[in-house]
């Protein structure tokens, strides 16, 4: 083990690249270059430090590993940070797909380069130190500061309704948040630290964990999004530009997930259990209602943001089977999620470049002109539908596995959102893709790029790799997922006992 | 029984007694030299300030009580009489460029200040209702005469009388409340009232003195309902005085609220408790909700005030020692806020003069991109977003709330931020999505400083938070 503090390296690097992009004059040409040029060797750089960071992990230890403490706010409250086996693969996912966003805003972003990549790193610091953090209130920190860069990236560089969408986004998340703070003090006063290695021993008392949950919830649900919370992302997704929809659906919507996982489950077991039912209710609402609504879309990314709504809701149903395929599916769905809806938006973007508009019916017969990217979006279509082979399928079938063992009834309704969603995406595919090339103006359309299949190629590659290898990201997660499925049955089972021996005495 | 022939020690008043000495050399260099020295007065009424907050305040004054109980200085005095100089240090400052183009030179201005800060000064070191009275009257004719100090503005004389009239009416109440609260307890100093309250429980005449006593207070911190007079005061005074009066004076009121309370009423905390409770939701809820719609912008930081004052008080309806720990704290990133916010107002000037309207800061991100920066942070930092000062400000006074047990005040508090943090978006949205207007003039070094002063404060907060939290934790302890 080391002594050197990787957490804080690998967390605050894109600052330091900050720094650099503040020195350099950019007005001209050569100014934005240089700016672009630091912006991705810094995010690069970042990633190989990530890389080391899951190099160095220790697959065997369940508990933080890379631990930093050192005083802060005095008192309980320090600054610390840690990683596990279910963080861990966020930090390395939001460090690997930050070099992808710098390079899909090469030449779309071409209006005051030097805030937007600022705004991106800024915002990497953030959503890295989010999964970093082992402390609450630093947690915290880092998960409402993000609302700030993604605020400006929206409302800036976004498109015609990018000031409702963004104030939309940031009130709706910081309702959420707030909620959460409240909660995160009582916990302070209850037991005394905010440091999330001693909460997740904690016992809070069963009443407690029920407003606790609720306050968690209300903050999670809105970052996840679950229906019926979900109407602030299609907004922030039509408007957002194509990087800052990338790190949204990568990353952002993964907080929820996150949050679920290492607050919900582990520090209020008994109230997680209570509320379990209402989850999958609202996860299968999510599944069917969003993919009927995709259906329905005329937007490329209004699309893609309604069946993210619906994957997101395997992740939800996953994670509250408290059992080890159900959890296991959630984590792998939401890294594979990551990284194919990611790629769809910069599919989406790849065009969007070259025609100026989202609409479907814009499209058709793309097919003759682009063939490879006709083939790409393609592998990232089926992976989105998630037919076998691809990354996609894995983390749904484990779900669905998961919940047919907890409920049958949740696992036969959210078995139909696969059908549907193999619907909504290849009627997507067929009038984009295929059909003939009518339309004048498509004809002129070129193939991918040197920089967009730099891009692109990568993705493919995890998403097929993880497709038929996801031992290489479970093998990661299972000490952390057994140990948190132990500690919830031994909370439960103790709260069993202390209602049986109470029960007599009635 | 102490002799009252015999000379009270004088060492804890020093910085008062001082000040107020300097005040009137002043105003004898300024009767005597005319307009013309007052650049020389405003500059040697800083360098007073400073030399206070500097040398006489930590080497020269004596912690401890005199006059016979009536004045003390403990460590939370002294937390805020540095707080109330930095804001008046400031204030003076930020009227340098005014002054030159609005032709405000006026010597009485720094004079004036030095007044109100000396009376700002007694009010935190009261402790007893006479003094309190005192400072509290010493420093509201000043405000009240620099408020109207403009006598040609039409708008500054009737935002001078409109505080004016509204003002003495609050000062006859809280008088009201003290004779109130004397006549039924026959004490004038707060460790007494405590003891009596202790001893032999509050009768209705005495809470009744008590809820007057908080009304008249409120007023001066501009808390709902009596907070009529703070928009069109703000938006009527001379901007420079604005700033002074969102800043320092805030901060002696608070302070002065919390000692009285504290100090003086702690036996009956859940009797004033409810009526903070109250206070503390309407003023949050009336400068969350009133605010959205306007479109000046000294008219919307006196409803952002307003609001403010609410969540301070949410910390002092804790009731105990985390609580003030709170106040303090709040008001220490209030101030720094402020005062950062009032030099970027100060800096919205064309050729043609000042404007203070929200819609002139359009594009401000392209004209000027570091006022603009500083500025939206200063308002993340208002709405209370991490990781600048205003949020941490919000965690002491909430979390306070909530270790009390005052779950629905926290609630109702966080809620009423978020609406809060609509209008501070506004304000970023003009200066970042909006089509850029005509650029203004140069920023002025003076508040190039205070600007950067107060931002590195709210940015870089959270690197090293602890001194300013052990200051306050220590400041409220001396209370309890």
């Amino acid at each position: 083990m080391i002594d050197w503090p990787i957490l804080s390296t690998v967390t605050f690097l894109p600052l330091v690249g900050v720094l650099f992009i503040l020195l350099v004059p950019g007005d001209d040409e050569g100014g934005k270059l240089n700016i672009r040029r630091v912006a991705l060797v810094t995010t690069v750089f970042t990633f190989a430090v990530s890389l080391f960071l899951w190099g160095w992990f220790d697959y065997n230890n369940p508990g933080f590993q890379f631990v930093e403490d050192s005083d802060w706010l005095g008192g309980a409250i320090s600054y610390r940070m840690g990683v596990d086996g279910i963080s861990i693969l966020f930090v390395v996912l939001s460090a690997f797909l930050m070099p992808f966003c710098i390079l899909a805003s090469w030449e779309s972003v071409q209006k005051r380069v030097k805030e937007y990549m600022i705004a991106f790193l800024v915002l990497e610091t953030l959503m890295i130190g989010v999964f970093c953090a082992q402390d609450l209130l630093v947690f915290y920190v880092f998960f409402e500061a993000g609302l700030i860069p993604m605020f400006l990236i929206i409302g800036v560089w976004g498109g015609a309704r990018r000031v409702y969408a963004s104030y939309k986004f940031f009130l709706y998340t910081l309702l959420g948040s707030v909620l959460m703070l409240i909660a995160i003090m009582a916990m302070y006063w209850d037991a005394g630290t905010t440091n999330i290695a001693v909460l997740l021993e904690h016992d809070f008392p069963a009443g407690m964990q029920t407003w606790l949950w609720i306050a968690f919830f209300a903050s999670f649900a809105v970052k996840m999004p679950m229906w019926p919370v979900h109407t602030w992302l299609p907004d922030a997704h039509v408007e957002a530009p194509t990087a800052g929809s990338v790190i949204l659906a990568g990353i952002l919507l993964k907080l929820g997930g996150y949050g679920f996982l290492r607050f919900s489950l582990p520090m209020f077991p008994i109230a997680s259990d209570m509320f379990a039912p209402m989850v999958f209710t609202l996860s299968v609402v999510a599944i069917i209602y969003t993919s009927l609504v995709a259906l329905a879309q005329q937007d490329i990314k209004k699309l893609i943001a309604y069946s993210s709504v619906a994957h997101m809701g395997y992740v939800t149903m996953g994670l509250f089977t408290m059992n080890e395929q159900g959890l296991q599916g959630g984590i792998f769905q939401m890294l594979s999620h990551g990284i194919v809806s990611g790629a769809l938006f910069l599919c989406v973007g790849v065009i969007y470049d070259r025609m100026h508009t989202r609409e479907i019916s814009a499209y058709g017969g793309l097919v003759t002109r682009m063939p490879k990217y006709a083939v790409a979006f393609l592998i990232f279509t089926m992976a989105n539908v998630g037919l076998p082979g691809t990354s996609g399928f894995v983390g749904e079938i484990l779900t669905l596995m998961g919940a047919y063992q907890a409920n049958s009834w949740v696992a036969l309704f959210a078995t139909t959102g696969v059908i549907l969603s193999a619907a909504y995406a290849l009627f997507l595919y067929r009038r984009v893709v295929f059909g003939p090339l009518e339309k004048e103006s498509l004809k002129g359309m070129l193939d991918l790029n040197l920089r967009e299949k730099v891009i692109l190629v990568p993705m493919i590659v995890l998403t097929i790799f993880f497709g038929f290898y996801p031992m290489a990201i479970m093998d990661v997660t299972q000490g952390a997922v057994d140990n948190l499925i132990q500690n919830y049955q031994a909370a439960l089972d103790a709260a069993g006992q202390i209602q049986h021996a109470a029960a007599p005495a009635h | 029984m102490s002799d009252v022939t015999q000379m009270p020690d004088l060492l804890p008043a020093l910085p008062e007694i001082f000040l107020a000495l300097s005040a009137m050399v002043l105003l004898m260099v300024g009767v005597f030299g005319g307009n013309r020295v007052s650049p020389l007065v405003n500059g040697m009424a800083m360098g007073l300030i400073a030399a206070t907050a500097l040398f006489v305040l930590p080497f020269g004054a004596q912690q401890g009580e005199t006059f016979n109980g009536a004045f003390i200085l403990d460590g939370y005095a002294y937390y805020l009489k540095l707080l109330i100089l930095i804001g008046s240090f400031f204030a003076i400052a930020m009227s340098w460029a005014y002054a030159k183009s609005q032709a405000f030179d006026k010597f009485e201005y720094p004079v004036l200040i030095l007044l109100a800060t000396v009376g700002m000064m007694l009010m935190v070191s009261a402790n007893d209702m006479i003094a309190l009275y005192l400072g509290l009257e010493l420093q509201s004719f000043a405000l009240y005469v620099i408020t109207s100090i403009n006598r040609d503005s039409v708008r500054s004389t009737e935002s001078g009388l409109k505080y004016f009239v509204l003002g003495s009416l609050s000062s006859g109440m809280l008088l009201y409340g003290m004779s109130l609260v004397y006549g039924f307890s026959g004490q004038v100093g707060f460790p007494q009232i405590a003891e009596h309250l202790a001893h032999s429980g509050a009768s209705l005449g005495l809470i009744i003195g008590l809820v007057f006593m908080l009304a008249g207070i409120a007023f001066k911190i501009s808390a709902v309902p009596f907070h009529m007079w703070t928009p069109d005061v703000y938006e009527g005074a001379p901007t420079p005085v604005t700033a002074f009066l969102a800043a320092a004076p805030k901060v002696a009121a608070m302070g002065m609220l919390i000692r009285v309370v504290i100090d003086a009423f702690q036996p009956v905390t859940s009797d004033w408790q409810q009526v903070i409770v109250f206070v503390a939701i309407a003023s949050m809820a009336l400068g969350a909700f009133a605010a959205i719609g306007q479109t000046n912008i000294k008219r919307l930081m006196a409803y952002s005030s307003i609001g403010h004052m609410g969540y301070a008080l949410v910390g002092l309806a804790a009731g105990n020692e985390i609580g003030v720990q709170g106040v303090l704290f709040y008001m220490t990133a209030y101030l720094a806020m402020t005062l950062g916010v009032f030099a970027c107002i100060l800096a919205m000037r064309r050729k043609e003069g000042m404007v203070e309207e929200i819609d002139e800061l359009a594009g401000l991100s392209r004209t000027n991109p570091m006022m603009a920066i500083l500025l939206a942070i200063l308002m993340w930092s208002l709405a209370g977003i991490p990781p600048f000062i205003g949020f941490f400000a919000k965690w002491y006074v909430f979390s306070a709330a909530v270790e009390a047990g005052l779950y629905p005040l926290a609630i109702i508090g966080v809620v009423l931020s978020v609406v809060g943090a609509y209008y501070y978006l506004r304000i970023i949205k003009v200066m970042y999505f909006d089509e850029p207007k005509e650029a203004f003039e140069k920023m002025p070094v003076e508040l190039r400083v205070v600007l950067g002063l107060s931002s590195v404060f709210v940015i870089f907060f959270w690197l090293m938070p602890g001194i300013f939290v052990e200051g306050t934790l220590a400041a409220a302890g001396a209370l309890f």
